[in-house]
């Protein structure tokens, strides 16, 4: 039966399970957008390709099934590249379809042609360009396969608009054969047995624990490993939310802006037991003094990862889950002992807290926001002073409900990966997190949850600055507030004008009433909590100093 | 350290972009790279002479095993192989001075492969310390054009790098 290229894209999609593309139209992709017309595929239009990027990365985030975003050429292909490395840098498994020109205009110039596979080969696992209709089946299919099995990661596939318009003679392209990509799943016996050991052997051990057990479902796993040893699990900004943020043995996050306890944990233990993490450099801080006195241990399914950053004693390549199971069956479980009391004292002496001084307080806010949905919303954020906070103040018991542009630390992420989480969980409370400057970078979202009934809650912790850059700028550049004062619209107004609701908020008193309003309306709703001006983040690890030389 | 990595990959377009693109971007320094089609026309073979200590090797190899069109890499550096460059090189060569450069080229065991009316063409083969000391003896002369392929490698012996064996010895 002969087919368009665009109707086998169709079909593809719907073979691999797809319900939801997050896209924008234009002419190179018009023949994609007719044969959407008649399909039963939900298109959510955003505002700006970066928006559906963002919204397709919330989607998977939140959902662990791939994110799908569908841009046309030239400036739309280059409008999604922030978010496939936004997606890259947190290892998202997203597919990326663009529209190209025609191929006989290829390298011509011609008008919106970019190189957009040309530009995405440094931010994607992989990508396309398809010049024949007939290897389009199997390249959509190699692309998804990608995307989701090992290290998952974005796939972007350009199609010419000629090829989305050929009619070819359908082929099923048979089974994915990919001779060079081969993702190691299951750990070595010897290297589980040589890490059982030096468990075992450890008094100190201590966990650190990333993106990698969100997203390989291993959370009931870590927690068994972690109560079976007696560690204390530290997480990443990626990590939380994999293990029960009120867990007796949970540190909370670790690194430039970790807690006092975390960061003394780390630098006090015998091992450190590295779970699905890739030791940013806001975790380890110093590379020389980070866990000095331990042996390193090292879980990750990706290969390139052991040793890139720092030495790693023991490596345990596979999928975190099973390396976790298969390392819970050969180990006994441990009595507590000096090392635990020891990081209880230190969780009582150092709490994360800050000062309540009538003023209205971001950290108070987002207290608030946690007892009023009760720890069960899923969190999204933009990225600076809130994002940290939101990390600090509210607190992940489950996988996935935490949302952040962590490897890039994208500012406008925020709202448009609401979107794609309200999507994806739309019985669920969404809340996006953000900050006067960051809203600012994709605020346009707002017309499409407006435009699709997803009452995503923003609330903006309005401090009339780029808060994170003003703090730098207070403690590195002698308070030389260069460029990060922001002169803001009014966000109440403009939340109406697009058709939510909008909110302002000046006290603490107000805040809880006007929470509980927000979540009574099944509208989106932006609320401006208009904060002290010159909080800080903290504690805070200045940038290249060892973990234990904390500010605040 | 020079390492010499013999690289397996799929003949597909863009796949020099994506190995060249790794390296610079991640601070890598190619040596020299060659890459040309096996007797497999789907697979191609790129001889990469990288520098660096074990930890740099090790992260080359482990980021270009990420690249999905890489199928397998060797690096045969510790092994005993058999190594060419072959370089071009056009030099003047009047009339009084032919019969020098010939002797050389005899020496060397390097080919004319184009002779002008002021200058030669001579083609040399051979290991890059060959190649480099041929290029010394005709500098002289005026060089006025060089070119130089990369290295490529083959391990010697029965021992060889193909997509299921990994520099081991073939079963009968």
């Amino acid at each position: 039966m002969k087919k368009s290229g665009a109707q086998i894209l169709v079909d593809c999609l719907r073979e691999q399970g797809v319900d939801t593309i997050f896209g924008y139209p234009g002419g190179a992709v018009l023949p994609i957008y007719d044969a959407l017309y008649d399909a039963d595929i939900r298109h959510i239009l955003t505002r700006h390709e970066q928006g559906a990027a963002h919204a397709a990365d919330g989607y998977a985030r939140a959902s662990g099934r791939p994110g799908v975003c569908l841009a046309t050429s030239g400036p739309g292909a280059t409008n999604l590249v922030t978010g496939i490395a936004n997606a890259y840098m947190d290892s998202v498994p997203l597919v990326a379809f663009t529209g190209q020109v025609v191929t006989s205009q290829l390298g011509k110039d011609s008008f919106q042609e970019a190189d957009i596979t040309g530009i995405t080969l440094p931010i994607t696992k992989h990508n396309y360009l398809v010049k024949d209709v007939r290897d389009l089946a199997r390249v959509i299919k190699e692309a998804f396969y990608i995307a989701t099995t090992g290290r998952p990661g974005p796939v972007l596939v350009d199609i010419p608009k000629d090829v989305s318009s050929t009619q070819t003679e359908y082929e099923d392209p048979g089974p994915v054969n990919l001779p060079g990509y081969r993702p190691v799943l299951e750990p070595s016996a010897e290297q589980l047995n040589r890490a059982a050991e030096a468990i075992a052997r450890a008094e100190r051990p201590v966990i650190y624990a990333g993106g990698g057990v969100v997203y390989s479902g291993a959370h009931r796993e870590l927690r068994r490993f972690a109560e079976l040893i007696l560690a204390p699990v530290a997480t990443t900004l990626m990590g939380l939310g994999g293990f029960p943020g009120d867990h007796p043995l949970a540190l909370g996050m670790l690194g430039m802006h970790g807690s006092k306890y975390a960061n003394f944990a780390v630098c006090e233990c015998d091992l450190l037991i590295a779970v699905g993490v890739r030791f940013d450099d806001r975790v380890t801080g110093k590379l020389e003094s980070f866990a000095s006195q331990a042996r390193i241990m090292h879980i990750d399914i990706d290969p390139a990862e052991i040793g890139k950053n720092v030495r790693v004693d023991i490596p345990l390549v596979g999928d975190v889950k099973r390396v976790l199971s298969a390392l819970i069956e050969r180990l006994e479980a441990k009595l507590p002992g000096a090392w635990q009391e020891k990081i209880q004292t230190w969780k009582k002496e150092y709490p994360i807290t800050y000062e309540e001084n009538g003023h209205l307080k971001p950290q108070h806010v987002i207290r608030e926001i946690y007892r009023v949905t009760k720890g069960q919303a899923r969190i999204t954020t933009e990225v600076g002073q809130h994002q940290m906070w939101a990390a600090h103040y509210y607190t992940y018991t489950r996988p996935r409900t935490f949302i952040s542009s962590g490897g890039l630390g994208t500012m406008g992420f925020g709202l448009p990966a609401a979107i794609g989480v309200q999507v994806a969980c739309p019985g669920e409370i969404v809340f996006d997190i953000a900050g006067d400057g960051s809203i600012q970078m994709n605020i346009q979202e707002l017309a499409t949850a407006v435009n699709y009934d997803l009452p995503v809650k923003v609330a903006i912790l309005d401090n009339g600055y780029l808060g994170m850059v003003r703090q730098w700028q207070e403690l590195f550049y002698n308070r030389r507030y260069s460029y990060s004062e922001l002169v803001n619209p009014d966000f109440v107004k403009l939340a109406e004008a697009y058709g939510a609701v909008g909110m302002r908020v000046e006290k603490p008193a107000d805040v809880r009433p006007a929470l509980e309003q927000a979540l009574a309306t099944s509208k989106p709703v932006l609320m401006d909590f208009v904060i002290e001006r010159e909080e800080n983040v903290l504690p805070f690890v200045p940038p290249g100093e060892s973990l234990d030389r904390m500010l605040g | 350290m020079r390492h010499t990595l013999a690289v397996l990959v799929e003949n597909n377009p863009g796949v020099l972009a994506r190995v060249a693109g790794l390296f610079s971007r991640r601070g890598y320094n190619i040596d020299s790279l060659a890459v040309g089609r096996t007797d497999n026309p789907a697979i191609s073979r790129m001889t990469i002479v990288v520098e660096g200590d074990d930890r740099v090797l090790e992260q080359v190899t482990k980021q270009l095993h990420k690249l999905i069109d890489v199928i397998k890499i060797s690096d045969i550096t510790a092994d005993e192989y058999v190594d060419r460059e072959l370089v071009l090189i056009k030099v003047n060569a009047g009339p009084e001075k032919r019969g020098e450069i010939m002797q050389i080229a005899d020496i060397f065991r390097a080919r004319i492969v184009d002779l002008g009316r002021r200058t030669m063409i001579l083609e040399c083969t051979g290991n890059e310390g060959k190649i480099r000391a041929f290029e010394e003896s005709l500098k002289p002369y005026g060089i006025k054009e060089l070119v130089r392929t990369g290295k490529i490698a083959m391990l010697r012996g029965s021992r060889y790098t193909s997509i299921n064996t990994n520099g081991s010895r073939e079963d009968e």
